[in-house]
């Protein structure tokens, strides 16, 4: 074991743990402070009659849920995708996913009155896929092929191109304008329980078969060639991936909207902290994004209190200032 | 290099070879292949022997590397097939193959931040399962390759801060790692000095004549081919021109149809393996 990869696990496991007090922080602060203590009691010994305790059980804790794991989804489906791509700026936000499910779902919300949230899910997939698939084939139509430059670049055509779009309906439509408009900024404060429960087995599938291609990831990353020599099955490999990427991405979008560069930081946050070997990037994602997403919501939710920011807010304003260093040092 | 391979191999990989049993494990027969319309290589029949390393040289674009890679079903072919043990290789499970072939790419890149352990130990990927990922068998191989490829004492530096022939040697270990009966290697000695290039091609050869393992590597040295193949396979315009022992082609009027070479043919006075010397000296007129 290397040095990295003997502490890995650890560091990994710390970092998870790391999300418990920032949970605790997370569900005690807010338009007003509530104690620690209070917190804790609202889950050992739950008063339905105490204020402060259905407070906590019925909102704070749900969007602190939501926070930990739309961060972990989006910061796992970042890591396969630039493992699989071997792009260091491959992101559903940069890659036209997020663009493309908030789009789909702004359409069926607008013009098909399609309210009900077991949809959301898979409206938010259908339309992610076609983003994907739309930058895809752009990028692969460009002289030169699908490198990361012209992936990026059908990526901010697509993504600017469809966001026009969504701005354009939103605008004919002034009910759903008022709908969706926090969600669309990506905001954890329109979060739905219902749209939660329907998009859990959208997230469980998707960290399940992303952790199961970890190992695969890493062997692809040695280049195709090499990739084959020892038995990877690249295509098939590709194509789940992509399954994984679509759900994760899909699920968070549907409970909070497009968050973008979640999944570009934290996976390089991770590689930073745990190494190369995907079988530790994917589970530190899934930590760091997790922990990333608690604390960047306690700061959208106290930076200019009692006014709220939305978290895709705050993560653009972190995430851009690093995207601008990874093109500097690794494009 | 390390001085020894173990002979611990599994018992399924105990070679015929060594018994002097010569029944090529790969065949290639009728096979066209190339990319993207483009057929690079022409009805090529080639058969590649256990216990033998066999070395296919050419001028570039001759399409050895084409033959390699379809080979290692990295390409699939537009005519004709590959046979591992009598089976159409590229209907093959590529877990399988991957048990009994290894692949060493052209030039490959590493992933940064891998240690060179990280990247050796992905050749045990075709022996793992998603359940059984890492074994004391798996640690062993990894470590008697790094010692044969004489890079475990770096073993936990990350690949970029090596020398390209450091993380060469690395590549070359990850492939044994692999533990297969066939190796196919592309320009094994690339980024490596003098020494460095003999040492694999001592490594190499080793392998095939102690282990029995069929070895075929594409290089672009006709000297170091000459030296250490004990067969040559000369190929040009995608068409196998000459193939047999190093003394029979390599001689002035195959170089020269295979080359277009002029050259003069020596003897190493130690193997008696020839040597080729291209005449360089001012052109005289024909």
């Amino acid at each position: 074991m290397t040095r990295t990869g003997a502490r890995a696990p650890i560091g990994v496991a710390l970092v998870f743990a790391a999300m418990l007090p920032a949970f605790a922080l997370h569900v005690s602060i807010g338009a007003t402070a509530i104690p620690l203590a209070t917190v804790a009691e609202a889950f050992a010994a739950y008063d339905p009659t105490a204020f402060d305790h259905v407070v906590i059980r019925e909102h704070r804790a749900p969007r602190a849920l939501f926070a930990a794991t739309v961060g972990a989804a989006l910061a796992v489906a970042g890591a396969l995708m630039q493992g699989v791509t071997r792009n260091p700026l491959a992101d559903p936000g940069l890659l036209g996913l997020l663009a493309g499910a908030a789009f789909a779902v702004s359409l069926a919300v607008g013009a098909f009155d399609l309210l009900d949230p077991a949809w959301t899910p898979a409206v938010a997939a259908g339309g992610a896929l076609a983003g994907a698939a739309l930058v895809g084939s752009i990028a692969a139509a460009a002289p030169g092929g699908a490198t990361p430059i012209t992936l990026i670049l059908a990526g901010a055509a697509v993504t600017a191109f469809l966001g026009a779009l969504t701005t354009l309906a939103l605008l004919l439509d002034e009910a759903t304008f008022q709908a969706l408009r926090v969600w669309l900024t990506g905001s954890l404060s329109a979060g739905d329980r219902d749209v939660f429960l329907r998009a859990l087995p959208w997230f469980g599938a998707g960290f399940v078969v992303a952790f199961a291609l970890a190992r695969q990831v890493t062997a692809l990353a040695l280049g195709e060639e090499a990739a084959i020599g020892v038995g990877v099955q690249v295509l098939r490999l590709r194509a789940f991936t992509l399954l994984a990427v679509v759900a994760l991405t899909a699920a968070a979008v549907a409970v909070a909207g497009p968050v973008g560069f979640v999944g570009l930081v934290v996976p390089h946050a991770a590689r930073l902290l745990f190494g190369s070997d995907y079988r530790r990037i994917v589970p530190g994602s899934a930590a760091l994004g997790g922990l990333g997403l608690l604390l960047i919501d306690v700061a959208a939710r106290r930076a200019l209190a009692p006014i709220e920011i939305s978290t895709g807010i705050v993560t653009a304003l972190i995430g851009a200032p690093v995207f601008v260093w990874l093109i500097r040092a690794r494009l | 290099m390390g001085d020894f391979i173990e002979a611990r191999r599994p018992a399924s990989a105990m070679p015929a070879g060594v018994a002097g049993n010569r029944t090529p494990r790969l065949r290639v027969r009728g096979l066209s292949a190339g990319y993207g319309g483009r057929t690079v290589l022409h009805d090529v029949d080639f058969d590649a022997a256990p216990g033998r390393v066999t070395v296919l040289v050419g001028p570039n674009g001759c399409g050895k590397s084409t033959l390699l890679k379809a080979m290692a079903r990295v390409l699939r072919p537009s005519a004709g097939e590959v046979l591992l043990d009598g089976a159409s290789l590229h209907d093959l499970p590529t877990r399988r193959v991957a048990r009994a072939l290894a692949l060493l790419p052209q030039g490959p890149t590493p992933p940064e931040g891998l240690t060179a352990r990280e990247l050796v130990a992905q050749g045990r990927f075709p022996h793992q399962t998603l359940f059984r990922q890492w074994s004391a068998e798996d640690a062993r191989a990894v470590d008697e390759a790094m010692r044969a490829a004489d890079v475990a004492k770096f073993a936990d530096r990350p690949i970029a801060a090596l020398s390209g022939g450091e993380r060469q040697r690395c590549w070359i270990a990850m492939v044994l790692a692999q533990e297969t009966e066939l190796l196919l290697l592309d320009e094994p000695t690339t980024f490596l000095d003098l020494k460095g290039q003999i040492d694999v091609m001592r490594l190499l050869r080793r392998i095939a004549r102690t282990e029995g393992r069929t070895l075929v590597a594409v290089l672009h040295e006709l000297n170091l081919a000459a030296a250490f193949a004990d067969e040559i396979v000369m190929m040009r315009d995608g068409r196998v021109r000459a193939a047999g022992a190093p003394e029979d082609v390599m001689t002035p009027p195959v170089l020269h149809d295979v080359f277009g070479l002029d050259a003069q043919m020596l003897r190493d006075p130690e193997t008696g393996r020839p040597i080729c010397v291209p005449r360089t000296g001012p052109e005289t007129p024909a």
